[in-house]
């Protein structure tokens, strides 16, 4: 078995009556980048809060390198955290900033201006060290707050929403850049997130976290396209959703028609879902092709036309909004291939999805929340 | 356009000109004019440093300016020791309802003359007062004990009158640090000590310095305290004015000790901001 640098075993938190992390357990191999990704107020920060010692468990085990730490305090622990602002103390440079932890162990000086110096150039800045911290831009706090971190060589790196604060651009920029920096150092990274994009981009596992539970952990792919739970369907990615019922079920195959009125055909993923149940489908616009004839869409276990009600153009991620005869509206993705540039609205077109593509599940009220 | 803004900048410029003329330059200069003359005779005046020298040739005058130098230097630390825990817990590990309560309670005794205040302190410590007598029924002392009148008593005063100058600056800059700072500190290895020491007293520098600069000037020139608390034998320079001024009349001498008084705190505040390394922009602003 590979050897996990951090083993969270049926952590639980409670604040008085609140409950807010409950019962929550996972591990995470060494070297890999792992990500709690949840909404605002799921419990994501106090499990890292706990793992860096600032909150003390109400019950369950915190394991780093095999060894409990549930009664290490936080200045003894071999992790380090990266905060939300970052935390760069303000009253020191950058070379101070980054030696603080070494002078902090006892680290002869000379040994500290070494490896400093040997952090700063692997962090690409290699002349800052003089430097203030308010003379730096979002992105090399960034990678300071990181450097002033991984200079310790920690077992595990926790990462508290540090791009927040960062504008959109430099945001796209720093989750390729963060990921390199992880396979650079070669150190685990916990990394929790509110941002669907950044956890699937840069993480090796995501663990979708909702009300103190973690929902599902897995894989991007997994996340994307085998959600276990509609809190994971709606959280993770766009979808259209109907609320209908069950009215065939066979051999995998449900038979399923909307309160509208439409009959779509979906897989149960193997889900125990049977004939009479209510069910909630969820189909991502991305999963639906569309075509100007019917006989494209042959091999689609769901059929349908409709008129393009508007377009919402967005470059790459172009959407249609398409109206069934019955009034039902539809998202769906628009290729830019050149093929539809002309559509516009009124245009009648034709479309369709694999049953493979719909994720049903049981009804339940994550179907109404809005997220972002 | 022109015009207008001209007519405004003149507006918004005449009060502080006002207010530094008429309160500050105009008394000082004439303060300084009385300090330079000396009486020759009935009404008759000369130009002279002979108030200047009268300061330096007599010892009780250099010693009474000295003592309370170091005394106002004494008890800016004691606030500032006293202050610091208390204003770091205010700001820092009280939270909520009990944070503004705790404020409150170091703003509440100022609500008060400074007279009552320390008539207060008189209550306490005088032979027949409330600790005299406790430690009597305690069984500690056989007779009544006087602890007024003394320098002690005159310090607690003095600290006591000046906490609040202290502790709001403190509060303010300590407020103004991110409690993540402090959580990184931790984070990265710090204890206690070394979090306090690299991160907290660093930031607060400006607050220690603006509110020490503050409690050493009201120390300074501190009368009542001194007087009341400090009975006859606590000599302190603000009594030696006043009685140059009020009991001898001799306003040359007074004034050429008030000039003394003001070279004094100037060269402290000078030396403590070179000292720190703080700018009075930084401190004040």
């Amino acid at each position: 078995m590979t050897p996990q640098d951090l083993e969270i075993q049926n952590l639980t938190k409670k604040f008085d009556a609140f409950t807010a992390v409950d019962d929550v357990s996972f591990s995470v191999p060494a070297g890999s980048f792992f990500s709690i990704l949840g909404p605002s107020g799921c419990g994501k920060t106090t499990i890292m809060r706990m793992v860096a010692g600032f909150i003390d468990p109400t019950s369950g085990d915190i394991r780093i390198k095999g060894r409990s730490v549930l009664d290490t305090p936080p200045n003894k622990r071999p992790v380090n955290m990266v905060f939300q602002h970052l935390a760069l103390f303000p009253m020191m440079n950058i070379a101070e900033n980054i030696g603080y932890g070494l002078r902090r162990k006892g680290v002869a000086k000379d040994e500290i201006t070494r490896k400093v110096g040997e952090v700063l150039e692997r962090i690409g800045l290699p002349d800052i060290g003089q430097r203030k911290v308010d003379e730096l831009s979002g992105g090399q706090k960034q990678r300071v707050a990181i450097a002033r971190c991984m200079v310790l060589e920690p077992d595990v790196l926790l990462l508290d929403e540090p791009l927040g604060a960062l504008d959109l651009k430099l945001r796209e920029h720093m989750k390729v850049e963060l990921k390199t920096l992880q396979a650079a150092f070669d150190t685990t990274f916990v990394y929790i997130t509110h941002d669907q994009s950044e956890a699937l981009v840069m993480s090796d596992q995501i663990a979708v976290m909702n009300h103190g539970r973690f929902e599902q952990v897995g894989t991007g792919q997994e996340l994307y396209y085998r959600p276990q739970s509609a809190f994971v369907a709606g959280f993770v990615g766009d979808s259209n959703r109907w609320r209908g019922k069950v009215t065939r079920a066979k051999a995998g195959q449900l038979q399923i028609i909307t309160e509208a009125g439409l009959t779509m055909t979906g897989n149960n993923h193997r889900r125990d879902l049977s004939v009479g149940d209510a069910a909630d489908i969820y189909v991502r616009p991305e999963a639906i092709r569309i075509s100007r004839s019917a006989d494209d869409l042959a091999q689609f276990e769901n059929k349908m036309s409709g008129t393009v009600a508007s377009l919402l153009f967005n470059g790459a991620a172009s959407r249609l909004i398409l109206k069934t005869e019955s009034g039902e509206e539809i998202e769906v993705t628009l290729p830019q291939s050149g093929e539809f540039a002309g559509v516009g609205r009124g245009d009648t077109l034709h479309f369709g999805w694999s049953g493979e593509q719909a994720n049903s599940f049981a009804a339940s009220e994550d179907f109404t929340q809005v997220y972002q | 356009m022109r015009a207008g803004s001209k007519l405004g900048f003149i507006l918004l410029f005449t009060p502080l000109v006002l207010w530094l003329g008429l309160l500050i330059i105009i008394p000082h200069i004439d303060m300084f004019l009385i300090s330079i003359r000396e009486r020759i005779g009935v009404g008759k005046y000369d130009t002279s440093l002979a108030n200047y020298l009268t300061f330096f040739g007599e010892p009780l005058y250099m010693l009474t300016f000295a003592r309370t130098a170091l005394m106002s230097v004494l008890a800016t630390a004691l606030t500032l020791v006293i202050g610091f825990p208390v204003a770091f817990y205010i700001a820092k590990i009280a939270k909520g309802r009990l944070q503004s309560a705790l404020f409150l309670l170091c703003l509440v005794p100022f609500w008060v003359s400074e007279l009552v205040r320390t008539f207060g302190w008189m209550i306490l410590l005088r032979e027949t007062g409330v600790f005299s007598n406790l430690l009597q029924w305690v069984g500690l002392a056989d007779q009544p004990v006087e602890m007024l009148y003394n320098d002690v008593a005159m310090m607690v005063g003095l600290v006591y009158t000046s906490m609040l100058f202290m502790v709001v600056p403190l509060i303010t800059t300590m407020e103004s640090l991110d409690d993540s700072v402090i959580e990184a500190g931790y984070d990265l290895g710090g204890n206690g000590m070394s979090v306090m020491r690299e991160i907290v007293i660093p930031h607060a520098m400006p607050g220690i310095v603006s509110g020490s600069i503050v409690v050493f000037m009201l120390s300074l020139g501190n009368y009542l305290t001194p007087t009341m608390l400090g009975g006859k034998d606590s000599l302190w320079f603000t009594e030696l004015i006043y009685s140059q001024f009020i009991v001898r009349f001799n306003w040359e001498l007074g004034a050429a000790f008030g000039f003394m008084l003001l070279l004094l705190s100037s060269i402290i505040v000078w030396g403590t901001l070179k000292l720190s390394g703080q700018t009075l922009e930084k401190t004040m602003g």
